[in-house]
């Protein structure tokens, strides 16, 4: 009806065609005790119908005037240039390059992404991309599992709630055990997974350990000594990261990760209420086999053109069947090219100027909070651009900044117990001085 | 398609050439030619030890991949490294170059469960 | 040796397959005026050191002094190398990736029968939606207070899907059809722990026509996968079902209509017996565009069953992703749903539901999110979601409303069922009767008469300006051509479809060598793929080192 092409006479002469009298006869099949009854569905809307219903239900939405909330997903400037290029209907519109014939602009794209990757992380390969962070790093931890032949698998409790959620979840099918590693949450403590600890939980029987920088409370790890516990006893060391901030910190292959994981989304994607977002994965090229989902290789014709494939597909769910890596079957090629276009469009300056932007606009709202004698970091390890705040009475001075359209970055409480009295804040590039201005006057009037 | 006269053969188109108390063994051409072009082989460890008609590996082409099962019993002594690099030497040339590895015969009463070349012929005719 | 699977083993193409001549004809150089084909550099290769597109302004002197109050990175945690990005304006940026969307075949640009993926229009006023600011910048941890519109639409949406498919309730969090599967698997798996059964309930029943998935997602929730053979009709085989069932299956994972495109005609037996065996029966729902309004899995008995919003519910496919994968659930399912659901919290579901239907908003309504689900399997995926993908479904719902939903699947039905019976003449057709949503032939005429294989035929196709069917599976069947037109594509489109195919067939018949050179109008000719995955380059190597990260002005 709202998008079909066929007239009734275009309809008679397919059914005359078929040789049946009616469509009803084309379901003659479904065994009748089990035929659909009568369902209670909305009328069908012409355009602008939908159009008001869409926007009465995004005007619904309150979007925030001042956030400083982060915490797994950012706010960050997507370039006009990178909407466009996702826009394109040629790459929207196209599904799974299965004939690389006629889909060499997504393939290529693709292997553009997975390069870009590697360069962010220093890693040697990169997947075509996962559903988001939270999965991919699910599935590193799963990927780490067969590497060693393990079925432990280590966490520092600084690594985000989210991730930590999934990855239960995901070790749950197999039947994974989960160590996790605490970390000392007390004022003025680091706020930093204690290497000591991590090696006191490890043991042969360990796959990997999974450490996040900046970590959840946005606090800077020892790295470098958390991957050294991690391989002192043979156990891959996954490294949990936030894209922007490569463009400063350390590349994880520089410390010593086997493994990469990350959420995309702050790279060119909107925030959208949680998805579609992009998972990003990279690893050494001696793990390729073991590594889930989609990969683009480089090859020619016969003409001696290069050109791009899926490769290394006997890895797949669709060839090897209970046998697979994983059953990942989609990628998120569209929110791939978006990163893609991202990263492009900001080049090494750009990304450089976002990475830093934000961690001055950090230090800036910790100072006028400090001067304001509103509230004192939490934690005494280093930060980038998210930093955790200790205040009296966070979680109702955050919900009184809230009706004013005011969001005091994330209530570490609700993951946290210890952490109640502590927010975590978040800036970006799009963080302003008249943003943190208006955070400090509205938590000075809360009191 | 000829097969061998020397070598012994199993169902599961694996081949097993005896010499003295070393057994070399390998898949055959036609198990090369249905899998196509074979990009990626598995190869056991040394020092491993395989049972006859036990999984040992796994050999794949672009779109198929397949379980390897040993034509006999050993212990594997050395395997044939070219093949990491140059699996085609699996479709180019599976009796010779394209062998998988060597192993110390464990009990020569197991060749009798294979079969010779012209039975093996039938099978795949 | 034993082949696990040997689909499409024959497919890889390579050096010697393709003529050189007449390449570029379809794909006539769109950009530039350049040479017939175009052939695009790397982004990498259009970097100039210094060029740039985005700009970002300054800081502050103000933010910067009161920064320096705090201590700045630590040397240790610091970057060597700046990583090399391309280096390009916004305008090289353009041509760049409008050159590469070029290359590509898409829904927009040329018919797309890819058997199984359901290649319908996706509507622009779902992509109009999908950019209002009210959903793009919608934090997904914001207060609850702020995000009412995104927890309305995704409470409507499951209602709708609910109502669409019979089920108890519907989770959106999976992220993807097979994520879908893992997550139906994983609340079967937690429903027979609750019973004490878990121990014992080890297996998981898959015909053999199944989509790879549903095995492989078997294998993730830790069951083993066994096998029941398909019938002479094409359904699955009954008598081999009940004999698998026993005390130690799981589940079964059926896909209904099949992956050969036919409606389980015994499905009601089907499910009957799982249920008897005191199994979950999973329902792969990819097909499910054949069958609204007339088939209601949950009504009909079904325990869980994924969704493919990027199937049938019109979301753009995007190259292989974003999808969106919902699960519906029948009662004895509800605890075990992921964690949070959606909910209306305030006011009463049947005002909200007859409001909204009218546009209208609830005085009073009040939506959030139920974390308190003791015996949830957990989360499959952060936040809540592909929301994006809940909010062009819910569009593209509503656009349709009961009654053009029903007419998609009564279109898509009579659509395959043409191209069915029109080429007929021309291709085998190994189970001949009526069809759901899409048609499954065989090649195995052409290949044993004339030596052209379903891969050749696919190939040629693509010189005609149109996407191949999806070949070599299902499993089951040899030289598999698997047609889904959909019910957006014109009958001309149809007629032009069927007219290329049996130009084809006749070509085989009397030039064989021009469909195994084929294609010849692409921007690349048949790939070197065991070269590929021989000797993987799986990124771009730089000529260039990396240079020191500068300190920028702030």
């Amino acid at each position: 009806m709202a998008y079909t092409p066929h007239t009734d006479p275009d309809r008679a002469a397919m059914l005359a065609a078929i040789g049946v009298a009616s469509v009803d006869d084309l379901f003659a099949d479904i065994p009748e005790r089990v035929r659909a009854g009568e369902w209670d569905l909305p009328a069908p809307m012409a355009e602008q119908e939908v159009r008001a219903e869409l926007s009465r239900l995004a005007s619904a939405n309150r979007i925030p005037q001042v956030s400083f909330l982060g915490y797994g997903a950012y706010r960050h400037l997507v370039p006009s240039v990178v909407s466009e290029v996702v826009g394109r209907a040629e790459f929207s519109t196209a599904y799974t390059p299965y004939q690389p014939e006629v889909s060499q602009g997504t393939l290529q794209s693709i292997y553009e992404f997975q390069s870009l990757i590697c360069e962010l992380t220093g890693m040697e390969v990169a997947t075509a991309s996962h559903y988001d962070g939270a999965t991919a790093t699910a599935e590193a931890a799963l990927m780490a599992c067969r590497l060693t032949r393990r079925d432990r698998v280590a966490v520092s409790a600084a690594v985000h709630p989210e991730v930590r959620r999934v990855l239960a979840t995901y070790c749950s099918g197999p039947g994974i055990e989960i160590v996790e590693i605490a970390v000392d949450l007390a004022q003025d403590a680091s706020g930093q997974t204690d290497p000591a600890a991590a090696a006191a939980a490890l043991d042969t029987s360990v796959a990997c350990l999974i450490a996040q920088q900046p970590n959840a409370f946005g606090v800077l790890e020892p790295m470098a000594e958390l991957g050294g516990a991690a391989h002192a006893v043979g156990a891959q060391f996954v490294a949990v990261v936030e894209p922007t901030s490569l463009a400063v910190l350390q590349a994880p292959a520089d410390y010593g990760a086997d493994i990469v994981a990350a959420e995309g989304q702050p790279l060119g994607i909107p925030m959208a209420f949680g998805g579609p977002w992009v998972g990003l994965m990279a690893a050494r090229m001696g793990s390729v086999r073991q590594m889930p989902g989609r990969l683009v290789g480089a090859t020619r014709d016969a003409a001696g053109r290069k050109g791009y494939v899926l490769t290394l597909q006997a890895r797949e769910q669709h060839i090897r069947r209970e046998k697979a890596a994983s059953n990942i079957c989609t990628n998120q090629a569209l929110c791939a090219l978006a990163a893609t276009a991202y990263l492009t469009a900001v080049g090494p300056a750009g990304l450089r100027e976002v990475a830093e932007l934000g961690m001055t606009q950090a230090r800036h709202a910790v100072t006028a909070l400090r001067r304001a004698g509103l509230a004192e970091r939490r934690f005494s390890g280093p930060y980038a651009s998210e930093v955790a705040v200790t205040l009296p009475d966070a979680r109702r001075r955050h919900a009184a900044l809230a009706e004013q359209g005011i969001v005091a970055g994330a209530p570490l409480g609700r993951d946290y117990p210890e952490l109640d009295d502590t927010l975590l804040l978040a800036a970006t590039e799009l963080t302003t001085d008249a943003d943190v201005e208006r955070l400090v006057s509205a938590l000075a009037a809360s009191r | 398609m000829s097969h061998p006269g020397d070598l012994r053969y199993s169902k599961e188109h694996e081949w097993v050439r005896v010499e003295g108390s070393t057994a070399t063994i390998g898949i055959t051409s036609f198990a090369a030619d249905e899998l196509g072009d074979i990009v990626f082989i598995e190869l056991p460890e040394v020092g491993s030890r395989l049972s006859q008609f036990g999984g040992f590996g796994v050999v794949e082409s672009v779109k198929a991949v397949s379980d390897l099962f040993a034509p006999i019993s050993g212990e594997v002594t050395e395997v044939n490294d070219a093949l990491g690099d140059q699996p085609e030497l699996l479709n180019s040339d599976a009796y010779g170059e394209g062998w998988i590895a060597r192993v110390t015969l464990a009990d020569s009463a197991e060749l009798d469960a294979l079969m010779d070349a012209e039975a093996y012929a039938e099978l795949t005719a | 040796m034993s082949v696990v699977d040997e689909r499409a083993a024959r497919s890889a193409g390579g050096p010697g397959d393709a003529d050189a001549s007449g390449r570029g004809a379809a794909f006539a150089s769109p950009v530039g005026g350049e040479a017939l084909t175009i052939v695009e550099p790397l982004i990498f290769e259009h970097s100039r050191p210094g060029r740039r597109a985005v700009r970002f302004p300054a800081p502050s002197e103000a933010a910067r002094a009161a920064a320096e109050g705090e201590p700045p990175l630590p040397p240790s945690v610091k970057r060597a190398e700046a990583p090399r990005l391309p280096e390009v304006s916004e305008l090289d940026l353009l041509r760049h990736f409008n050159r590469l969307s070029q290359l590509n075949i898409a829904i927009e640009t040329a018919f797309y029968p890819l058997g199984s993926c359901t290649m319908k229009y996706n509507p622009k006023v779902n992509e109009w939606a999908a950019r209002l600011t009210g959903f793009t910048d919608s934090h997904p941890l914001d207060p609850e207070a702020l995000a009412q519109g995104s927890l309305e639409l995704q409470w409507l949406l499951a209602e709708l899907l609910r109502e669409i498919s019979g089920f108890a309730a519907v989770s959106l969090q999976p992220a993807a059809g097979a994520h879908g599967e893992l997550t139906g698997m994983l609340m079967a798996r937690a429903y027979h722990r609750s019973t004490g059964e878990g121990e014992q309930r080890t297996k998981v029943l898959v015909p053999d026509s199944s989509h790879g998935t549903n095995p492989a997602t078997a294998t993730m929730v830790g069951y083993t996968t066994v096998t029941i053979p398909s019938n002479e009709r094409g359904g699955i085989n009954l008598e081999a079902l009940r004999a698998a069932l026993g005390p130690d299956v799981a589940a079964l994972m059926i896909t209904n209509p099949s992956t050969l495109g036919i409606f389980e005609d015994q499905i009601d037996q089907v499910i009957a017996a799982v249920k008897e065996a005191g199994a979950i029966a999973y329902m792969d729902g990819a097909n499910l565009n054949a069958i609204m309004g007339r088939f209601r899995p949950g009504e009909a008995g079904f325990d869980v069953m994924h969704f493919n919003l990027h199937k049938t519910f019109s979301t753009p496919h995007g190259g292989g992703g974003p999808g969106s994968g919902p699960v519906g659930v029948s009662e004895r399912l509800l605890p075990f749903l992921p964690r949070p659901m959606p909910v209306l919290l305030a006011g009463d579901p049947a005002e909200v539901r007859r409001n909204a239907w009218a546009g209208r908003a609830t005085d009073g309504a009040r939506f959030g999110l139920d974390w308190d689900r003791p015996h949830s399997i957990g989360k499959v995926r952060s936040m809540f979601g592909n929301f994006g993908m809940h909010l062009r479904a819910y569009a593209y719902i509503r656009a349709n409303g009961g009654d053009g939903l029903r007419e998609v699947s009564d279109d898509a039905v009579l659509a395959a069922n043409y191209l069915r019976v029109r080429l007929a003449d021309a291709y085998d057709l190994p189970y001949d009767r009526i069809c759901k949503h899409e048609v499954v032939f065989s090649g195995r005429r052409q290949k044993r008469q004339h030596g052209v294989t379903t891969l050749d035929l696919a190939k040629a196709i693509l010189d005609h300006g149109i996407h191949p069917p999806t070949i070599y599976f299902p499993l089951i069947v040899e030289e598999a051509l698997m047609i889904e037109p959909t019910e957006t594509e014109s009958l001309e489109t149809l007629d032009r479809f069927v007219d290329v195919m049996h130009q084809l067939a006749r070509t085989a018949a009397e030039d064989p060598g021009a469909l195994r050179a084929a294609p010849v109008t692409t921007p690349v000719g048949r790939l070197d793929e065991a070269g590929a995955a021989r000797r993987p380059d799986l990124r771009h190597r730089f000529d260039e080192p990396a240079v020191a990260v500068s300190t920028s002005a702030g």
